[in-house]
């Protein structure tokens, strides 16, 4: 028995482990990652993961899977739902928390609106909109800690943001005011009616996400991969023709073969247009990208400059 | 130039630029450093300039980055990097960029043919120190960065000693802005001289010294011939050479383990494994031990030692996720199974047999003081060890570090941003270390016990500090 870890080349036969520990770096990443979770799982009351059915809840929920085998995952998982979604996306959702057999909180965007608790936004975008009923399934539900799967590669804001990072009351980011975070003690300590948010897999970059998707084996929504769309241009990205996303007059709609690197509110949320259709091509397509993930598919970073960091102060993910 | 010209380029092609990189395709190792220094050294503007030229900068990014230079008027002339106010790269936050400073720590990825690098560019202003000490706790190695025109200052000295009392595996100093001292040599090795003088004072060993412009390039990734006199690695060069802090450490420390949570699912199987009938059968008395090993390594068959109560035992089997291992090393999260069923709970160390001396109630230590709240003698507060919280009274501040003599002076009280020595009474016994010899069982953080706030980054030293006559008798 051997006890190194190896990992699938790509699209080569997969070599005999031999007697050493070599760990790369997924295996530190995975291993930073899990003693995360362990933590926060060993310190909070009623912790939740935040799961879209997105790879990067996907991976988180993975990770968690193997933090604590053979049992099951000690918590629920919450979905902010915008009520724009990938169809495809909530039948993942679905089935994956069925088969780990975890409950799924859910809230609801729609709801919100119907209420008129909520407004739509004259751009027609719910991303901005999740903030309200993430905070309010975190209170009723009394949840103390919240995984989520942010990456600090993802944005100029999340780059500064800490693995433990504490909300106020009013779920606020005080990015001016962080807790230090030393080493690898992380300090969960707070008041009652502040809440934490965890990010296990900050260190992560999209490509370490891809490899390891790779190198596990783990499934994903099929929409990741290259696949014949409907599709017309805006706002330099390829938006699905769909209930929520219409093309407007002198937009076309072409046929072509695209995939998505981020999933999120279909009204926002462009495709890439690739024949990468399997994950080691995905692997390869990310390694070679020029843009990055969010600068490639998402209307909503568009909107300012600090459009992540106001968002964030005001309590979203 | 990179502009985003047309957004909707068929992905697949890695053009001239991209990250592609071997070590990006097949993972290589993770080397983790940050950046320190005076404010306004340029730490920012090295750290844009490191990834820009090692071509870690997509494009979007990277025009993004070029608008906003614009609009804020900066303007160089020469290359494209020097269109862009390479700082804008990791200072994201909206009062950073308003006031030109950086306040926090931005975590930034690259990868080189060599390594995977986690970089984490710290903050230089004096109020920022805790965030300083945020990102080098966790570095392979840290660069500290002096302007060449203004040589070793206050600040450069208390990160310097910050460095020493972190024991950061790997101190570089960059001598920046060498542009502005016309690449002068005489000017690069009087600086030199100073940092050796100071660094051997403080007792950091093995500071390698590079002249740099991190404005202008020379020697952050390419070596430049406006320095013919400096036949040293470039700085990039150096930071893909030092070894990582578990290959320094590798085979050296013996096995310790932080029990973080028992596994013991019982009815709370995995539904893959509850459904396998057989399967089931056989975990419904599963029980192990999770953590990350934290130094050494550890075998199926070794002997361990339970911290602190003394009971021992023998490893059975190291698992991880379905696989059983042979031997696990730090910092490997896995389980481990045990001959006995005896009792262990999160905050219990599992250590190899005889490795370990006793356990004290009595904690003399190194203190990086990180709040506003003074730390006062008679406070209580809490001390997390490992995965252990308890309860600690401050007994006495034996000491308190002066930045120009680097002598501990008296000190009736630390302040923010101070360095000193205390000793704390523990509620209960922890199986301390001394951080000089044991780089993560010998670390600790102090904690407000009534808001939750951290107040220092804590150091186990083994013995009690400079008023010795003071010391506390149980
Ligand atoms: N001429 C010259 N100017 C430089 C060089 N490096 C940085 N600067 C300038 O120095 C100023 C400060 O640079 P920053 O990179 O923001 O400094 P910093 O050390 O990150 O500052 P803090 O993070 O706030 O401590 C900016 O105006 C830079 O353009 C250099 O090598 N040569
Ligand atoms: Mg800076």
């Amino acid at each position: 028995m051997s006890t190194q870890i190896t990992e699938t080349p790509v699209d080569e036969p997969v070599i005999e482990p031999v007697e050493i520990v070599e760990l790369n770096s997924l295996d530190l990443l995975e291993s930073e990652a899990i003693h995360i979770i362990r933590e926060v799982v060993a310190e909070f009351e009623r912790p939740a993961l935040l799961f879209s059915g997105g790879k990067d809840s996907v991976l988180m929920l993975h990770l968690a899977t193997k933090a604590f085998w053979p049992g099951k995952v000690p918590f629920p998982v919450l979905h902010v739902d915008t009520g724009h979604n990938f169809p495809e996306v909530i039948d993942f959702r679905d089935r994956t928390v069925e088969r780990l057999g975890l409950r799924l909180e859910v809230g609801s965007v729609q709801e919100f609106i119907d209420r008129g608790e909520l407004a739509e936004r004259a751009d027609g975008t719910r991303n901005p909109l999740q903030t309200v009923p993430l905070l309010d399934a975190i209170a009723r539900n009394k949840f103390d800690a919240v995984f989520g799967g942010g990456r600090r590669d993802e944005d100029k804001a999340r780059a500064k943001e800490r693995i433990l990072s504490l909300r106020d009351e009013f779920g606020q980011w005080d990015p001016r005011n962080q807790r230090p975070e030393l080493w690898n003690l992380y300090n969960g300590r707070h008041t009652v009616g502040q809440h934490v948010r965890a990010f296990p897999i900050s260190n992560w970059t999209e490509l370490d996400v891809w490899r390891y998707i790779a190198r596990e084996g783990i499934e994903l929504p099929p929409l990741y991969y290259a696949h014949d769309r409907e599709v017309f241009a805006r706002d330099g990205m390829w938006r699905a023709v769909g209930e929520v996303s219409q093309p407007r007059p002198g937009e076309d709609v072409v046929t072509k073969q695209v995939r998505y690197r981020t999933v999120g509110d279909m009204s926002c949320t462009g495709a890439v247009a690739s024949s990468a259709a399997t994950v080691h091509d995905v692997v390869r397509e990310v390694a070679a990208s020029t843009l990055t993930e969010r600068g490639a598919t998402r209307a909503d970073d568009r909107i300012s400059e600090a459009a992540m960091e106001d968002r964030k102060k005001d309590g979203y993910f | 130039m990179s502009t985003l010209s047309n957004p909707l380029v068929e992905p697949g092609v890695a053009p001239v630029g991209t990250r592609m990189s071997a070590s990006a395709i097949t993972g290589g190792t993770l080397f983790r450093f940050a950046t320190a220094g005076s404010v306004d050294d340029g730490k920012s503007t090295l750290v844009g300039r490191l990834l820009h030229d090692s071509k870690a900068i997509l494009a979007d990014t990277l025009d993004a980055v070029t608008r906003t230079s614009a609009e804020r008027g900066f303007g160089g002339d020469n290359d494209s990097a020097q269109k862009i106010d390479l700082a804008l790269l990791t200072d994201g936050l909206r009062a950073e960029r308003e006031q030109g400073i950086t306040i926090d720590v931005a975590y930034r990825y690259f990868a080189t043919d060599r390594r995977s690098f986690i970089l984490a560019d710290c903050p230089g202003h004096v109020q920022y120190t805790k965030n300083t000490v945020t990102g080098a706790s966790t570095a392979d190695a840290v660069v500290v960065l002096i302007d060449a025109r203004k040589g070793v200052l206050e600040q450069t000295r208390r990160h310097l000693s910050v460095l020493r009392l972190l024991r950061v595996p790997h101190v570089v100093v960059a001598v920046n802005k060498i542009d502005l001292v016309d690449f002068s040599e005489e000017a690069f090795r009087a600086i030199e001289a100073e940092v050796q003088s100071v660094a051997a004072q403080i007792g950091v060993s093995d500071v390698l010294v590079v002249p740099v412009s991190a404005l202008e390039g020379d020697n952050v990734v390419e070596r430049s011939a406006h320095t013919p006199w400096y036949t040293g690695p470039g700085l990039l060069q150096i930071l893909e050479a030092l070894p990582t802090l578990d290959e320094v450490e590798r085979g050296l420390e013996p096995f310790r383990f932080p029990v973080q949570l028992v596994i013991r699912p019982q009815g709370a199987l995995a539904p893959d494994l509850a459904d396998a009938d057989d399967a089931g059968a056989s975990y419904r008395d599963y029980r192990a031990y999770a953590g990350q090993v934290a130094s050494g390594s550890v075998s199926v068959g070794d002997a361990i030692t339970v911290l602190p109560s003394g009971r021992t035992a023998t490893v059975v089997g190291i698992d991880f996720a379905g696989r059983s291992l042979e031997r696990a090393v730090a910092p490997q999260s896995v389980s481990l199974r045990l001959s006995e069923e005896i009792d262990i709970a999160r905050g219990d160390v599992i250590a190899a047999t005889g490795t370990f001396g006793e356990v004290s109630q009595d904690l003399y230590a190194e203190l990086c003081w990180l709040s506003t709240k003074p730390l006062r003698e008679g406070a209580k507060v809490l001390i997390k060890h490992g995965s252990k919280t308890v309860q600690g009274l401050v007994r006495a501040v034996t000491g308190k570090l002066d930045l120009d003599s680097f002598e501990l002076g008296a000190a009736a009280g630390l302040e923010l941003n101070d360095i000193g020595t205390a000793q704390i009474r523990l509620a209960s016994a922890l199986p301390l270390e001394t951080y000089a010899l044991h780089r993560r069982t010998g670390a600790f953080l102090v904690i407000d016990a009534q808001d939750g706030n951290t107040l220092a980054a804590g150091l186990v030293k083994d013995h009690p500090g400079d008023r010795e006559g003071e010391r506390y008798v149980i």
